[in-house]
């Protein structure tokens, strides 16, 4: 059968997915969920994308590429809080990232 | 304007010493009040000669007070003859009592405060008895009651004066209730309040039933009834008697003015104000007989067994409002009025007496405790005589002529009401000639009972003090003849030209030059009998009062707590409403409409938030899986929501 | 026409697995490297579809940038293997049930799913005939979207500020250059005659 645009929509569908999970399911510590979040982009890209090339208007593309502009600054901040979090307080488990507690 | 000045002047003199007091000084504020008072008071001697005399009618201007819709409402002062007596009366008795409070006051710290509340009642007296429409009657009514509460609670860090003072008002409010659902009735019924329109519209009613709390009732008696209530109230008769001996916790000139001369006797004028209405429906007629009967006889005998010496002079008041009031009920509105007039005299003489033997006895006040008094204050001696002498209805003394003609028209009403009254008023008589003269044995003859550091100050009191109390004794020796000069107990009613309306049939001034030579005669002779009894009892045979009592020992205590009405008013009453107003503050107010509202909702609120804080976790993973469901939520919604 | 289903359903199935195994592996720098496979595999697809610029563009930022960034980032904070820890199936219920509730609507979405008759009218930016992605994308970046291009500039900017406030640190003990200061040194400060008897020392 011929690939059309269904199958790019499903594999994004699964892989944004599969970065949900990530989020529930991690007990480990703060990266998985830094990772988890570059799975979503990732998914959310390969739909833009995949319209794009269907449409054939270049915008998809244009969007895709700020899309992962945007990813890359988020990724640098969150993995500098990280590094700052892990001096004050020595440890990125998840159950011990607890301060906010109000 | 001359004319009005009698009712305004005390309300200037009251607003001068009432907020300028302090800033003027204790004898400047009673010197401006007595100035203003007198100047009321000649300008009531104008009024009585004017419009009583020589009978010129007198109109002020009326000044809008109420103009809503239908009911129009004016301030306007109405002088006819009827309240003109009332104002002479008032107003001279008050001047007279407010130079004597000059005296009687001089050691007090708050003399200022006493004389504008003596200025300011006075003013509602006089507002009462010159309206000229049944609001502002009431507003009279109303100034008299509070200035009666203010008065008797005077002395106000004395407990006993201020529940006294609350006792007053709230009975009196009893009283108002049945005055207001009268007024509003004769609203509802006339469409209007003036005395005028009221009169005129009146006899078209007779017959007519009006539907109250689903009964059926003859409309002017209702009216009638309902303002009756207003005047039992006001004027302490059988039922709302209660607060009247008590109220002498007041000084004794308050005690003189108002609970003897003046608001006392608003209840009275108002039935005879309002004799146009009242003669149209017998009933209420016999109820007011019937009810100041029983008055008469019940505080009659409450008096003979008192030892205070204010409190039989209160209680003997009591009595004669009783029989002013079986007059009006008996058609007899002039005799009643002109008993009124010499019962003002009198009575206040022998309060002011009273006031002074209290003064020369450093504030003592229980009989027993008094004696021989007679040579050490020989004025007020001879005051007193004059004043009981003219109580009991000794001929030529005021109250034989006013007295004696009630009687003689009770039983001239041939009537089961009238001769009720009759019997009634008699065995009364009997009593007041004995407790007075009981009063007069034991405070002034017989060995003094008192403790020599209380007989060493004894003295008479100073001018400023006797000379109104001679005043008011020439007010009570003369007065009564004088009135039957004047002819305001003719039978055909002239004096009075129309302000007091007697049907041709109720006649009973006319039938009462008729009654057998017995009837004429009874009430002196009873009067004379109680004297006696008092002398035999108290200066012959000393013992004789201890062992009488000790015989029928129920009797006594029956009459010495008043035949007990005090506590069934407050087993009935009191205890209720405590009851009531306690479950309802509880439980009503604090349980229901708190816990609803503010601490209701203090409390749920907090309950909230405490719920709402368990969300804050602190775990940023906890956070993180919100902002997920939160999204999951939002795509659910776009997605099934009908045409989002 | 059967090299890329072929090719369609290897790089989708790698992609989805090293998706799997980034949540799955225990050891951090394995997930990070199952990152990079799973991107890898994503430009595989780019390719596939024609959009071989942001393939590359791919790689090279995601693979070359972002995940070495993680890579550094798990390595400095010398995170240790953890156990798995109990309570991991405490959350599973909500997690499975919010992930497949997403699965289940994307799904429905895709299934029932038409064009939009817009979507038919001539394209905002068609590809011209005859050039390469890539030129079509430069010709439309730097005249349509060149405000936006800027816009993004400026958010690397201000990330890269961001990262190095966050993580700036003032250490002592470290010798600086003030050069300011060593200019204006005088000859007062620098230099002190000694007066020396000849055979001793200063």
């Amino acid at each position: 059968m011929a690939v059309g645009l269904s199958h790019y929509l499903t594999v994004a569908a699964i892989l944004f997915t599969l970065g949900i999970f990530g989020i529930f399911l991690n007990r480990k510590n703060i990266i998985i969920i830094l990772m988890s979040i570059e799975l979503m982009l990732l998914a959310v890209n390969i739909n833009l994308v995949a319209f794009s090339t269907h449409l054939d208007d270049l915008t998809g593309q244009v969007f895709a590429m700020f899309v992962l502009t945007v990813a890359a600054a988020e990724a640098a901040i969150g993995l500098a809080i990280l590094v700052v979090y892990f001096r004050n307080r020595g440890s990125i488990e998840v159950d011990d990232i607890n301060v906010m507690k109000g | 304007m001359l004319h009005a000045a009698s009712v305004i002047s005390p309300l200037i003199g009251a607003i001068i010493a009432g907020f300028f007091g302090r800033a003027l000084g204790d004898r400047a504020a009673a010197i401006i009040t007595c100035v203003f008072m007198a100047i009321a008071m000649l300008s009531s001697w104008l009024v009585f000669y004017d419009v009583a005399l020589l009978g010129r009618t007198i109109t002020v201007e009326p000044i809008i007070w109420i103009d809503s819709g239908a009911f129009e409402v004016d301030w306007s002062l109405r002088f006819d003859t009827l309240s003109a007596v009332m104002i002479f009366v008032v107003a001279t008795v008050s001047f007279i009592i407010h130079v004597y409070s000059i005296g009687y006051m001089s050691h007090d710290p708050h003399i200022p405060r006493f004389f504008a509340y003596l200025s300011l009642f006075t003013f509602s007296m006089l507002m009462l008895v010159s309206a000229d429409n049944l609001v502002q009657m009431f507003f009279g009514w109303e100034g008299v009651g509070l200035c009666s509460y203010l008065l008797i609670g005077f002395w106000y860090t004395r407990p006993a004066a201020n529940a006294a003072a609350i006792k007053a008002f709230l009975v009196n409010r009893v009283g108002d209730f049945g005055f207001s659902l009268g007024i509003l009735a004769i609203f509802f019924v006339f469409n209007a309040v003036t005395f005028d329109e009221v009169f005129a519209a009146a006899p078209e009613y007779v017959g007519t039933t009006i539907e109250f709390l689903g009964f059926q009732f003859d409309t002017l008696t209702l009216i009638c009834l309902l303002l009756f209530v207003g005047a039992m109230g006001k004027s302490a008769q059988l039922g709302l008697h209660t607060w009247l001996p008590d109220a002498m916790e007041g000084p004794t000139p308050v005690s003189a003015l108002i609970h003897a001369a003046t608001m006392v006797t608003a209840g009275v004028f108002m039935v005879a104000r309002l004799s146009p209405l009242f003669e149209l429906s017998p009933t209420a007629l016999g109820v007011v007989a019937v009810v100041g009967a029983s008055t008469a006889f019940f505080a009659a005998t409450v008096a003979t067994c008192q030892t205070d010496i204010k409190r039989v002079i209160a209680y003997s008041t009591c009595s004669q409002l009783g029989y002013m009031f079986f007059a009006i009920g008996v058609s007899a509105y002039s005799a009643g009025i002109f008993h009124l007039m010499t019962h003002a005299f009198f009575k206040a003489l022998l309060f002011l007496g009273a006031g002074s033997v209290i003064h020369a006895m450093s504030a003592e006040q229980d009989m027993r405790k008094m004696g021989g008094l007679w040579k050490l204050i020989p004025l007020t001696y001879g005051v007193m005589w004059v004043g009981s002498l003219a109580l009991v209805g000794v001929p030529f003394f005021a109250g034989y002529f006013s007295k004696d003609l009630i009687l003689e028209a009770a039983f001239a009403a041939d009537s089961g009401v009238g001769f009720y009254a009759f019997w009634l008023g008699i065995a009364a008589a009997i009593m007041t000639a004995f407790y007075s003269g009981r009063l007069l044995f034991l405070t002034f003859h017989g060995a003094s009972r008192a403790d020599e550091k209380v007989l060493a100050h004894v003295h008479e009191s100073p001018k400023v003090m006797t000379i109104p109390l001679v005043l008011l004794a020439l007010g009570a020796i003369f007065s009564g003849y004088i009135g039957v000069q004047l002819g305001m107990v003719d039978a055909d009613g002239a004096f009075w030209r129309g302000s007091i309306v007697v049907l041709a049939k109720n006649n009973v001034l006319e039938a009462a030059h008729y009654v057998p030579a017995w009837v004429k005669g009874l009430p002196l002779a009873v009067g004379a009998v109680g004297i006696a009894i008092a002398y035999v009892m108290y200066m012959l045979w000393p013992g004789l009062p201890g062992r009488i009592v000790a015989r029928c020992r129920p009797v006594y205590l029956f009459l010495l707590n008043k035949w007990y009405f005090d506590e069934l008013y407050d087993v009935v009453f009191v205890r209720t409403a405590n009851h009531l107003g306690r479950g309802l503050w509880k439980g009503g107010d604090g349980a229901v409409i708190d816990g609803v509202g503010p601490d209701g909702i203090a409390a749920a609120v907090l309950d909230l938030a405490r719920r709402a804080t368990r969300l804050q976790t602190g775990y940023l993973y906890h956070y993180a899986f919100a902002m997920l469901i939160g999204v999951a939520a939002l795509v659910t919604w776009y997605l099934l929501a009908p045409g989002a | 026409m059967i090299l890329v289903t072929f090719a369609f359903y290897m790089f989708a199935t790698v992609t989805v697995g090293a998706a799997v195994m980034v949540i799955a592996a225990r050891n951090p720098v394995h997930s990070v490297l199952f990152l990079i496979l799973a991107f890898c595999n994503s430009a595989g697809l780019f390719v596939l579809m024609g959009a071989e610029f942001l393939a590359m563009i791919l790689v090279v930022v995601y693979v070359g940038a972002v995940a070495v960034l993680f890579l550094f980032v798990v390595m400095m904070l010398d995170i240790n293997l953890t156990a798995l820890r109990e309570g991991y199936l405490q959350y599973l219920p909500t997690g499975a049930m919010i992930g497949l509730l997403l699965l289940s609507e994307l799904v429905l979405v895709i299934a029932g799913w038409s064009l939009a008759p817009e979507s038919q009218a001539p394209a905002a930016t068609p590809t011209p005939a005859g050039t390469t992605n890539t030129e079509a994308l430069g010709a439309v970046i730097y005249t349509d979207y060149v405000y936006l291009f800027q816009g993004a500039g400026m958010v690397l900017l201000v990330a890269m500020i961001g990262a190095i406030v966050l993580t700036h640190r003032v250490r002592s003990g470290v010798r600086k250059q003030n050069v300011g200061q060593q200019v204006r040194r005088t000859r007062a400060e620098a230099v002190e005659l000694k007066k020396v008897s000849p055979g001793e020392g200063v």
